[in-house]
């Protein structure tokens, strides 16, 4: 068993979905580590593998996805772990939230019994204790009237109520990790804020790691002390949140980040990143990026490793003196970021 | 086709709503009696030609029947939809089709509003076909001049829509709804199911067309970032009552309505030192079913008052073109500018 400080810690993860007319690299040899008490954002736009790597992480990818590399959890490796022991971790240590909750609740239960479930797969308790402390966790996730409502079918409630029932599942036995992958993205603005609010208080009082996987910037930016940003399978940049947002280190961060619709731009004139994702069953080589970077050169065509800067960020990218420390090269003359890329209409 | 620019002030708005209800009748349990879900009550606004209006709102605001009424996707309960003056229902067959013709839908998911089975060239053509527009290459010749404004390169004319990216679909209906030079587009969620860096592309694409043809658009959301970016105007919704309505800046800056203050302060800001504010509405958006009684957002409303729950507000005029229906801004404004008569209305 390897002892790292870190309370999750991916060592060069690969997944590829392999079918019968090749395969799919769907997640590129990704280096990550959690520390204890920090909410972690993972963000990209579709197809980036984020989810496919939270599910690897949860062990729920389905049999055609071949995981590579090593990922610690508390030291253990879980690619190499049991069938039986990740289902033991999974609801237990490692708690995870969905997108839609219509669907990662059973509509033939009730939504007080789904609770009171999860806490006995996992734990020796009567039933009675299970509906006990299943109302106590309803009641925590601002379920109005828990009494009442313990009987309800998911169908009876909001989505915002749904998803909430959602969190007290997860949150049933204590984990140390909570994996939220789009926890609100299927909800209104309002009630999203207030599923935000609730899972930051919930954090606080349970000490939990939060992993958040996100498409949406704003939400990160307000809710993650750490983000990792991935494009096409690799993750190309890795910084504290103020970091990333004030001054993003990767050709995409800053792109993406050019793309979102302010105010202050007029309309029209938004900056587009030219081209499109490459076609991951034929991935190109080196940086996946390059063919959409107005920084393009010859040395993109190698992997260029994630390494750390002195701003404190990660960040894979040829341009980058410490991608380029890390990999033995002499640093560019002088690098600045164009903002963007082109106005593409 | 001969339009007269006018700018003279008896000029008729291109569209105007007024007293806009819809009405849909639901059944509760087998042998239940009907009920109404108040989908629309009572909705009056503007587009002006040229103009970019939003309506916004959370789901169940109604903003989607409005903009299903106004592209006759459904029969509105009471209430006029009136396009250069002409009211569409009280109108002739042939003026209905005109009317239909120059207003033109484009819905959230190009995936499911492109026949998978069409080429591109056949979906963009179709309602040249269907209004018998010109001869079989005066018609491929349109398409592809409709492509090419829409950023989509001629050589996937023969493609389907499986074979484009998401981004490129949503281009293809565009192109469609442009085909018969419509004066409106109603775009419900256009943008909504694509990725940020797509969605700038098509956001892009819908201004520039907007310049480029003179088109009005009434852009139905739910994203306000993406709204402020893009309208002249804005008309919120909740629980099928326009709110608040003016000018884009007036009511994201100086909103007036509680419930356009909480539906900005609750953006996740893309920027971590813009910390969100901690007011937060609490409860939900009730049934439309059985909304409540006076004004439909006192329920949630942090600053109600007694008569908010009996008396439904009138919208109260702030400025240029900016209203809001809710007693408490109404008395607030009342009281500012009875202290401060001199104060410059900057």
């Amino acid at each position: 068993m390897t002892i790292t400080g870190a309370l999750l810690e991916l060592r060069n993860v690969s997944v590829d979905y392999v079918g019968r007319n090749g395969s799919v690299s769907a997640v590129q040899d990704v280096c990550l580590s959690l520390s204890e008490g920090e909410t972690f954002g993972l963000v990209g736009e579709s197809g980036c593998g984020k989810t496919t790597l939270s599910m690897a992480l949860m062990g729920l990818l389905p049999e055609t996805a071949k995981v590579t590399g090593e990922i610690l959890f508390r030291g253990a490796d879980l690619t190499i772990m049991s069938e039986s022991d990740r289902r033991e971790l999974r609801g237990d240590q490692i708690g995870m939230v969905f997108q839609d909750p219509a669907t990662s609740l059973d509509p033939t239960f009730s939504i007080g019994s789904q609770v009171a479930e999860t806490l006995r797969a996992h734990r020796k308790m009567s039933r009675k204790q299970a509906k006990a402390r299943a109302l106590e966790l309803l009641i925590e996730v601002g379920i109005p009237a828990a009494e009442t409502r313990y009987t309800d079918p998911p169908h009876r409630l909001s989505g915002g109520m749904r998803q909430r029932v959602v969190i007290a599942a997860a949150l049933a036995n204590d984990p140390v990790l909570l994996l939220a992958d789009e926890p609100t993205t299927a909800l209104d603005v309002t009630i999203q804020a207030q599923i935000l609010d609730l899972l930051a208080g919930l954090q606080k009082k349970h000490h939990t790691t939060n992993l958040l996987v996100a498409h949406d910037l704003g939400i990160v930016a307000q809710v993650c002390d750490r983000v990792a940003v991935m494009y096409a399978g690799q993750l190309v940049e890795v910084a504290p949140v103020a970091q990333l947002f004030a001054d993003p280190q990767h050709p995409y961060t800053r792109a993406l980040m050019d793309a979102l619709p302010t105010a202050t731009h007029a309309a029209g004139a938004l900056r587009v990143i030219k081209g499109q994702v490459p076609d991951l069953a034929d991935p190109p080589s080196g940086c996946r990026f390059k063919d959409r970077c107005p920084h393009r050169m010859a040395e993109c065509e190698q992997l260029p490793p994630l390494a750390e800067s002195a701003n404190g960020s990660q960040v894979a990218c040829w341009l980058h003196p410490a991608t380029r420390a890390a990999a033995g090269r002499q640093p560019l003359a002088s690098i600045s970021l164009t903002k963007g890329g082109e106005k593409v209409v | 086709m001969v339009k007269k620019l006018s700018d003279q002030p008896q000029a008729p708005p291109l569209l105007q709503v007024q007293g806009l209800v819809k009405h849909f009748p639901v059944r509760r349990g087998v042998f239940g009696r009907g009920a109404v879900v108040h989908a629309v009550e009572s909705v009056d606004f503007v587009v002006n030609r040229g103009e970019v209006v939003s309506l916004v709102g959370e789901s169940g605001s109604g903003k989607t029947t409005v903009g299903r009424c106004i592209t006759g996707m459904t029969e509105p309960t009471a209430g006029t939809i009136r396009f250069e003056g002409q009211d569409i229902a009280g109108n002739s067959r042939t003026a209905r089709d005109s009317f239909r013709r120059r207003v033109q839908p484009v819905f959230q998911d190009p995936r499911s509003s492109l026949d998978p089975r069409w080429t591109i060239e056949r979906t963009i053509g179709e309602p040249l076909n269907a209004y018998r527009i010109g001869n079989p290459e005066q018609r491929s010749a349109r398409v592809r001049e409709l492509m090419d404004m829409v950023g989509l390169p001629t050589y996937l004319a023969q493609r389907r829509p499986q074979e484009l990216s998401g981004g490129q679909q949503q281009r293809v209906a565009i192109a469609a709804a442009l085909a018969l030079e419509p004066d409106l587009i109603v775009a419900d969620e256009p943008v909504s199911a694509l990725d940020v860096s797509v969605q700038a592309q098509i956001l892009n694409l819908l201004s520039e067309l907007r310049s480029r043809l003179g088109l009005a658009l009434l852009f139905i959301a739910h994203d306000l970032s993406v709204v402020e970016h893009l309208s002249d105007r804005v008309a919120v919704m909740y629980l099928g009552r326009i709110v608040e309505t003016g000018p884009v800046k007036e009511v994201y800056h100086r909103s007036r309505h509680p419930y356009t203050k909480a539906l900005i302060e609750a953006i996740p800001r893309p920027d971590p030192t813009q910390v969100m504010s901690a007011n937060r509405l609490t409860g939900e958006i009730p049934s439309p079913v059985n909304p409540p009684s006076g004004c439909r957002f006192h329920p949630r409303c942090p600053v109600a008052i007694d008569r908010c729950s009996t008396d439904d507000p009138a919208p109260t005029v702030f400025g240029m073109r900016h209203t809001a229906a809710c007693h408490v801004a109404a008395m607030q404004f009342a009281a500012e500018s009875h202290s401060q008569p001199a104060k410059d209305p900057r």
